[in-house]
């Protein structure tokens, strides 16, 4: 009964987790070296979800490359909007009317809720809390009206147009707004009650996917993931776009660097980016939502089908696409994941010589197998995976 | 403040900096291939500019536009905490042999993104720890990002159908047809 362990041989065993499993959101695969259950050494593989997004970009018109970009974080795809739109701007040198960055602000913040009440859902779900992942998507629907309301479609919104946003908010948007944001936040309120202080859930969060404030940004991880390590990197305050200087908000920040905190930083988040929400509802003012320039903005429908300035100004942008001047550009933005950054070239001509995507979860991902797995056990994967957000569509690209 | 990276570099390494320039607010500096590990090695550990966050690496190809000796520009983009400036450090590599120092071993994050841009270029990192193709799969035949691969090249791992093979839905038997 009492034999010395290091009598009985042992050797590892290799499990394989994906592209294809009931426990990982996300088509990617994970091969695990397993000693007992505590992984020695881990292979993450992605890419099962690329699509060539940079290839189809460089062979279609720079406006034409929008609906793309929806696809990347689909969960957020304002977010990919704008930060694209802001790229071109940037190689345009132009400045966007200021209703247009309002409505790029509240667009943006309430596809961060989304985009985390979607990661919180899971990471709930992944570790057995079945009822408030129901809880989140609904209050994810809640806000998906709203955006429904405002761009036309839940998902593939292709809202934004270099030099604004496609056309302004519906009649009634505010007061839907708030009232949707009221019953999204009844819901997360909920979840948080059910959850965050419940020891079970605790105890099974806390300590695991630890990671280093050093690590991460060596890693160039960006984000809630680095903010909950305690560096308070936000776009948004260090490096302020379209109206977000005006804003008055707290950027969360956790201690340790595990998927608790993590937790604890996007459900603060959330809370935050409502509070900005409110703050630009009770600002913005009436104003144009678009540049009227000819150079790569279509003109109204009226002078399209009155004048032949306006004819000839739409077919060409449309046939031969708007002339870009030569140049490179770098953008970020702050997406709900981490920067999300645009590096384009520009040859003059009407389509992207390069058009390559930065994207946030593609970072983390990268640190799974040097920092996150190594030492945790098997059922540690779920959770630490969960609080990565991978989403891939913005992972493979 | 802008171009104090800049400056420094200019002055610490010379000829070594082949090209600068600060288009759109994004710091550029062209580096001579032979010095980017020193470059590199500087720019992260001088406290005067302590770039410490790797955020992109990547490639282009100028294909046609620039001479084969030219043909590829491999790129990193690079983050200070401290500072909140950014660096983008660039390599020019040849068409007849594309490779150049990996910048992995001075930043992790770089691991992934040089593993990319080996897989869509085709550029090589010498002293990369694990150069292996990432998005695309090891079956794969070139380098899709390149400017001479078809945007419609396709090489599927299992041969797809073709639409006559895909069988039609068969014709209920007559008898069925006029039932009441």
């Amino acid at each position: 009964m009492n034999e010395p362990a290091h009598d009985i041989p042992t050797r590892n065993m290799e499990v394989s987790l994906g592209p294809s499993h009931p426990a990982m959101h996300g088509t990617v695969r994970i091969k695990v070296e397993l000693d007992g259950e505590t992984i020695v050494k881990s292979n993450t593989e992605v890419g099962f979800l690329h699509r060539g997004f940079e290839k189809e970009s460089e062979s279609v018109h720079w406006a034409q490359v929008m609906p793309y970009t929806d696809r990347l974080n689909y969960v957020s795809p304002l977010i990919n909007n704008f930060a694209y739109c802001q790229a071109v701007e940037k190689l345009l040198a132009v400045e966007i009317p200021v209703r247009a960055k309002y409505i790029r602000v509240i667009a943006a913040e309430l596809s961060r809720i989304c985009d985390h009440v979607t990661c919180c859902g899971a990471v709930a779900m992944e570790v057995g809390g079945f009822t408030p992942f129901l809880y989140m998507i609904e209050g994810r629907e809640h806000l998906w009206d709203v955006i429904e309301e405002l761009t036309g479609a839940r998902v593939t919104v292709n809202y934004a147009r270099p030099g604004g946003v496609a056309h302004d908010l519906p009649p009634g948007f505010m007061p839907r707004c708030a009232e949707a944001l009221r019953r999204c936040f009844e819901l997360i309120d909920d979840t948080d009650k059910l959850l965050t202080r419940n020891r079970i859930f605790i105890d099974r969060l806390q300590g695991v996917g630890k990671i280093t404030a050093e690590q991460a940004m060596a890693y160039g991880i960006t984000g809630p993931f680095l903010r909950s390590t305690g560096i308070d990197l936000d776009l948004r305050k260090d490096h302020p776009y379209d109206v977000y200087d005006r804003m008055e908000f707290d950027v969360p920040v956790g201690s340790t660097g595990d998927v608790y905190d993590r937790w604890l930083v996007r459900f603060e988040e959330m809370r935050q980016s409502r509070k900005i929400v409110e703050q630009a509802l009770r600002q913005i003012e009436p104003g144009p939502v678009l540049l009227n320039n000819p150079a790569f903005a279509l003109p109204p429908k009226d002078e399209v089908y009155t004048q032949i300035e306006g004819l000839m100004n739409h077919f060409k942008l449309i046939i031969e696409g708007a002339k870009v001047p030569a140049g490179e550009v770098y953008s970020y933005s702050e997406g709900a994941n981490g920067e999300l950054g645009f590096y384009l070239v520009s040859d003059g001509s009407g389509k992207p010589y390069k058009c390559r995507v930065r994207s946030p979860c593609f970072a983390i991902m990268a640190a799974m197998d040097d920092v996150l797995l190594p030492g945790a056990m098997l059922s540690d994967i779920v959770p630490i995976f969960g609080s990565v957000n991978m989403i891939g569509g913005e992972c493979d690209r | 403040m802008a171009h104090r990276t800049l400056d420094r570099l200019h002055r610490q390494f010379g000829d070594a900096i082949v090209a600068a320039h600060s288009q759109h607010g994004n710091e550029t500096a062209q580096v001579a291939g032979s010095e980017l590990l020193a470059v590199a090695r500087l720019v992260r550990d001088d406290p005067g500019l302590l770039y410490n966050m790797a955020m992109d690496a990547t490639a282009v190809d100028f294909l046609n536009k620039r001479p084969a000796s030219e043909r590829f520009e491999v790129i990193w983009h690079l983050y200070s905490r401290v500072h909140k400036t950014r660096l983008r450090l660039k390599v020019v590599v040849p068409e007849s042999c594309p490779e150049c120092d990996s910048l992995t071993p001075l930043w992790a994050g770089f691991n992934w993104h040089e593993r990319e841009a080996w897989d869509l270029y085709g550029v090589r990192f010498i002293g990369h720890p694990k150069l292996q193709r990432i998005l695309m799969y090891e079956e794969f035949k070139g380098h899709p990002l390149r400017k001479d691969y078809p945007v419609d090249g396709r090489q599927p791992l299992i041969p797809m159908r073709r639409v006559r093979d895909v069988p039609t839905q068969r014709q209920p038997p007559p008898e069925l047809l006029n039932r009441p």
